[in-house]
């Protein structure tokens, strides 16, 4: 005869039980005590019924664009009284893709070591440290928003001995940095906990952002990004690395949506004029920019993201880069711009990003070129440039 | 945040026609929104489309739901299954075959109605084939606290299966 503990103990078991999750003694003693106790028999049947109703909530892929068409369809219904401001709509696409991804990550997935080339190197890094990652650098911009950093505070930095560390500091300290606190900090983190630290500051972000916010400046370490133009490039991040840890567990994963890819494609080209200055001053190669001479690249962007900009090579005029098809809507404006580019070149926009992300072999890539032959190489070899740890 | 936290806030949100919340949304429901009307359907294009009214009908309608009454997770799912099946009558199917095909989705909603604690430890457990000593482990909780789980959330999805809600 059992005792009323016992009876209470083996009752506790029946869902683990019907379930089969319990182990095989246990299992058999529960059974045991089944076949004397019709109470429990009769709750255990019942749970067993249910237990098997349950079917594997296999996460259906959801097809590529259904989260752009059902926000469309909604908008259309009712307008937003408070709408995403288009530069920030990249930015809660690619972070939602790469959240869908995650969720599909079994155990051993989130064990993979993920490839993250960049100009300077190829990283490697497990999943929930390239959240950890991406949570670092996304940081930058919630402090910029008023909101907390997730990196903790790291030790004081130690001068270099004497003083007299010869070589230039690495513009991307300040970022591995902050990765790697972040990294160490979230450590003993199931990846679960790392994904819903990575979510809720992607989301908080877009929930802080208001039309007021677009031109604060955000603190990169080796450069200052307006919010707007960083919204951008965490979206850039977000895929490239996403599209990196997909790689990594053999998932497919989609190019951004066209409009999105656009605005990567501009901000690159902005970009560009500073990466090639940067490249002569390193390298000493090519001619100095001499007053009067600048001369200009027509980038022309083919696939779905296509557009022209005309991007000036011998460093940073005063307006910049021009983005070509803008200034269309002026023809006289366009005519100036337009004036003999030294150069032509075509490209597909995810080869483009991808090179901008240094995951392509500039001389290696299908581009079509017309005119400087020259011009265009050293424009290809600055793009990966823009690279980032 | 808590559940109960996350859904009144989302409905001020949406009602205060916040595009980001429309995203968030989204993003954490979807999944549910687009499995169940898939599972009813059976028919990719026609689960595209209920999504896109399920998700038109929370926008424009956030008052309708009431964070007193349900979880927003629970009400939704069965907006959705209700929306399934006024398409199925449309269609003019009859009555049998769409019991038929709801009552797996059925379970599937009910399993999504339940609260986190439990509907977590039962598919941690039950989907990847683990016993309740790992799942404790993975979720950081006593063996007795998961059996607990393990055995109210079988009890509440009978329940659920027995009335046909």
């Amino acid at each position: 005869m059992r005792t009323e503990q016992e009876h209470e103990v083996l009752r506790g078991l029946l869902g683990a039980w019907a379930l089969q999750a319990c182990l095989p003694e246990e299992g058999a003693e529960l059974e045991r005590h089944l076949a004397d106790c019709p109470d429990c028999a009769e709750e255990g049947e019942r749970l067993r019924r249910a237990a098997a109703r349950l079917r594997a909530d296999d996460p259906l892929d959801q097809p590529d664009g259904l989260r752009q068409q059902v926000l469309d369809f909604c908008l259309t219904r009712r307008a937003a009284d408070r709408p995403l401001a288009p530069w920030a709509a990249p930015y809660a696409a690619e972070t939602a893709k790469l959240d869908a991804l995650l969720r599909d990550l079994g155990p051993a997935e989130w064990q993979e070591v993920a490839e993250l080339p960049w100009h300077g190197g190829v990283p490697r890094r497990r999943p929930a440290e390239v959240l950890c990652h991406l949570a670092a650098v996304d940081g930058l911009l919630a402090q910029a928003l008023g909101l907390p950093d997730p990196v903790p505070d790291g030790a004081p930095r130690v001068p270099a001995q004497g003083g007299d560390r010869a070589e230039p500091a690495d513009p991307f300290r300040e970022l591995l940095d902050r990765t790697d606190r972040l990294t160490r900090a979230q450590a003993g983190a199931t990846p679960a906990a790392v994904r819903a630290l990575w979510r809720a500051q992607t989301q908080a972000v877009l929930r802080e952002i208001g039309p007021a916010a677009a031109e604060a400046p955000v603190d990169y370490g080796f450069a200052r990004f307006a919010v707007r133009d960083a919204f951008i490039d965490r979206a850039f991040e977000t895929w490239i690395h996403g599209d990196d840890v997909a790689r990594a567990v053999d998932y497919p994963y989609a190019v951004p949506a066209p409009p999105h890819l656009r605005q990567m494609v501009d901000l690159a080209a902005r970009m560009l004029p500073g990466a090639l200055a940067g490249r002569r001053r390193h390298a000493y190669t090519g001619p100095a920019p001499s007053a009067g001479a600048a001369r200009t690249l027509r980038l022309v962007i083919e696939g779905p993201a296509n557009g022209e900009w005309l991007i000036p090579l011998d460093g940073p005029p005063p307006t910049g880069t021009v983005r070509a098809d803008e200034a269309t809507a002026d023809e006289g404006t366009r005519d100036e711009a337009m004036r003999d580019p030294v150069a032509e070149l075509v490209i597909d926009g995810v080869e483009f990003c991808q090179l901008a992300a240094a995951h392509r072999d500039p001389a290696h890539l299908p581009v079509g070129e017309y005119g400087d032959r020259e011009a265009i190489r050293e424009l290809l070899a600055a793009v990966p440039l823009l690279s980032r740890p | 945040m808590t559940a109960p936290d996350w859904d009144q806030q989302m409905r001020s949100r949406l009602a205060r026609g916040e595009e980001s919340a429309l995203g968030e949304l989204y993003d954490q429901l979807a999944p549910l929104v687009h499995g169940l009307a898939w599972r009813i359907l059976g028919d990719e294009a026609a689960a595209a489309q209920l999504t896109r009214e399920v998700f038109g009908h929370l926008w424009e309608h956030p008052e309708e739901f009431d964070p007193e009454l349900r979880s927003l997770r629970s009400w939704v799912g069965e907006l959705t299954r209700r929306h399934a099946v006024e398409r199925l009558r449309r269609a003019d199917l009859g009555e049998a075959e769409i019991d038929d095909r709801t009552a797996d989705a059925q379970v599937q909603y009910v399993v999504a109605a339940l609260p986190l604690p439990l509907r977590e430890t039962l598919e941690t457990t039950w989907l990847d084939g683990r016993t309740y000593q790992e799942t404790a482990r993975r979720l950081g909780i006593s063996e007795q606290a998961t059996k607990q789980r393990l055995r109210l959330g079988l009890q509440l999805l009978a329940s659920a299966l027995d009335s046909g809600s």
